[in-house]
């Protein structure tokens, strides 16, 4: 089972969910920036939910398919076309031999998964198959997606296989109501808590952050979003020696403009740290494109993991549904 | 044994992760109290636990809040509960334990094309560059921690006649095993990457070992000898591999 890369796009890399464990030794978490649709795509066609998908960013990637495989596409919407036809989002697909799969560009969101029954064969490096682009290593000889690769795919899990009889079958008329889990408008309120340095800005700028408009600039990617908007400053200067960072934390380099870590980030760094996003809130912030506005909302720990608890009981929730709808209607 | 009081603090990173700070500064005796207690954790980890990162004083838990939420049934947050499993932990921590480390031989073939800084380096001192080349491979270093790049260690204890501040316009890439000098510290770059460190030298071995486990050459804890290599042992070396 196989597809042929027609056209790459501008940025497309075989994603799991992370590489974890290996951070004490300086190698990067990186894997899906919007993990909930990674999560939901693989859930659609049957995969275990870490499974490798392919992550589109903004626009591009047609792939032609040299064998009927199960599929499902999730995240933004790229105005994606099966043989010209309005491809079904956030539900399983069934693609025909020969198919052509085109993704144009976002018109909501900035990223989109795709995921194969079986998932996508490739060496698991460090307990992951996430392509680390600096290190060369995960994914397709740890780079991007380019024209001309073949991508082949794992054994199907049983389920797979029954999700594939069934729907060949009769056809379904259900998508995943995304709307619960993953917000994909571009101006958006991101919850925050209170970062470790908080106290050391002015109060000023404690106040600016959840007072004022942040803007994503171009200069945003898989490693890290620079925003531009009012800039925040430290009430006396002060030397942080390098720690522990993660996905969300907010830095405030010296020029005061802030940078939120995402997938990509470096393990480590040494700017104040003003706030960081709730978990629950990291796709919602991955799906955000460049010149998307930011207001910053402050919530307490416990709001913060009652939203994830949330979230994470709805995607448990899927896989039960998934299976009613499928096996017993 | 007199039982010593570690003062600790703990700060939430999020709600997925959390900081265990056990002292300030850059402090041998503090790395070790880091080192203890890294090693107490990977030994008895909490269910939930994804990982942790080493810093000069501190390290940083990564744990999974839902995994906690539904093993434990409790009222508390995951923050709670793990702030008091690391404080327990903390507590269990064997003072005046034996130290073992690691020595690790790094070979450096000093200037020329593999040390474009270090004239630099010797005139900011007003010395030669035998000189710093001397005092360089005399420091015996600790490895801190691993950070910026996949086994890139940041090390401390370099003699500071020879700390230097970085370049100010930093190098747009600069080759893997580039040994560099950044105010007292010295580190050895692991991957090709932009840098501002003042470049003296190039090591031939490799640090980051996608394939191996671990997968760098060095780790938190490890003590760090300079040998001065010629051009042409760094040849051999890179002909060995």
């Amino acid at each position: 089972m196989t597809v042929k890369v027609l056209n790459a796009g501008l940025l497309t890399t075989i994603q799991d969910i992370g590489r974890y464990g290996s951070q004490k030794y300086g190698v990067i978490v990186s894997g899906a920036m919007d993990s909930y649709s990674l999560r939901i795509a693989n859930i659609l066609v049957g995969n275990m939910e870490d499974e490798a998908c392919l992550e589109i960013t903004l626009y591009g990637t047609t792939l032609h398919f040299e064998d009927d495989t199960l599929i499902a596409i999730t995240g933004g919407d790229f105005q994606t076309t099966i043989d010209g036809v309005n491809a079904p989002l956030w539900r399983p697909v069934l693609i025909k031999k020969n198919s052509i799969l085109k993704f144009k560009s976002a018109i909501q969101g900035s990223r989109a998964y795709i995921a194969f029954a079986g998932g996508i064969s490739t060496p698991i490096i460090m307990e992951s198959k996430s392509t680390y682009l600096r290190a060369k290593i995960g994914g397709l000889e740890g780079r991007a997606i380019q024209k001309g690769d073949i991508l082949s795919f794992g054994e199907p899990t049983d389920y797979s296989q029954e999700l594939f009889q069934r729907l060949d079958k009769k056809s379904i008329n259900w998508s995943i109501n995304f709307n619960e889990i993953i917000n994909l408008n571009q101006n958006q309120v991101i919850q925050i808590l209170k970062g470790t340095e908080f106290q050391l800005f002015d109060k000023e700028s404690q106040h600016t952050l959840f007072e004022k408009p942040y803007i994503v600039t171009l200069q945003s990617d898989r490693m890290g979003y620079r925003l531009e908007g009012p800039p925040l400053s430290l009430s006396e200067s002060f030397e942080l020696l390098s720690e522990g960072v993660t996905f969300g934390t907010i830095q405030i380099p010296t020029s005061g403009q802030p940078i939120i870590l995402m997938a990509d980030r470096q393990t480590t760094g040494g700017y104040p740290k003003i706030g960081q996003v709730i978990t629950a809130d990291l796709p919602s912030l991955a799906q955000l494109q460049p010149t998307a506005t930011i207001r910053f909302k402050e919530v307490t720990i416990l709001e913060a993991e009652n939203l994830l608890i949330k979230k994470e009981k709805f995607i448990h929730n899927i896989k039960k549904a998934i299976h009613n709808k499928v096996f017993n209607e | 044994m007199p039982k010593h009081h570690i003062e600790v603090n703990i700060k939430s990173l999020g709600d997925s992760a959390l900081i265990v700070q056990l002292g300030d500064g850059i402090d041998p005796a503090i790395h070790e109290t880091v080192k203890n207690l890294s090693e107490l954790l990977t030994s008895q980890p909490f269910k939930g636990f994804i990982e942790y990162v080493p810093a000069y004083n501190n390290i940083t838990v990564y744990y999974n809040p839902y995994v906690i939420h539904i093993s434990q049934k409790s009222s508390l947050t995951a923050f709670e509960i793990v702030s008091s499993y690391m404080n327990d932990l903390v507590q269990q921590m064997k003072v005046n334990k034996k130290e073992d480390f690691k020595i690790v031989t790094i070979p450096v073939c000093y200037g020329g094309e593999f040390g474009p800084d270090l004239e630099h380096v010797a005139n900011f001192h007003n010395m030669t560059t035998e000189n710093v080349i001397q005092i360089h491979s005399e420091s015996e270093c600790l490895v801190y921690m691993l950070g910026f790049a996949p086994g890139f260690p940041f090390m401390g204890g370099m003699d500071t006649r020879i700390a230097t501040p970085r370049k100010a316009t930093p190098r747009l890439s600069i080759q893997p095993g580039s040994v560099g000098i950044a105010g007292k510290q010295t580190g050895i770059y692991s991957l090709e990457t932009p840098g501002g460190w003042q470049i003296i030298g190039r090591t031939p071995l490799d640090l980051f070992l996608p394939h191996m486990s671990p997968p760098t050459l060095l780790q938190a804890g490890d003590r760090i000898r300079f040998v001065p290599i010629s051009p042409s042992e760094y040849t051999d070396y890179k002909e060995m591999k």
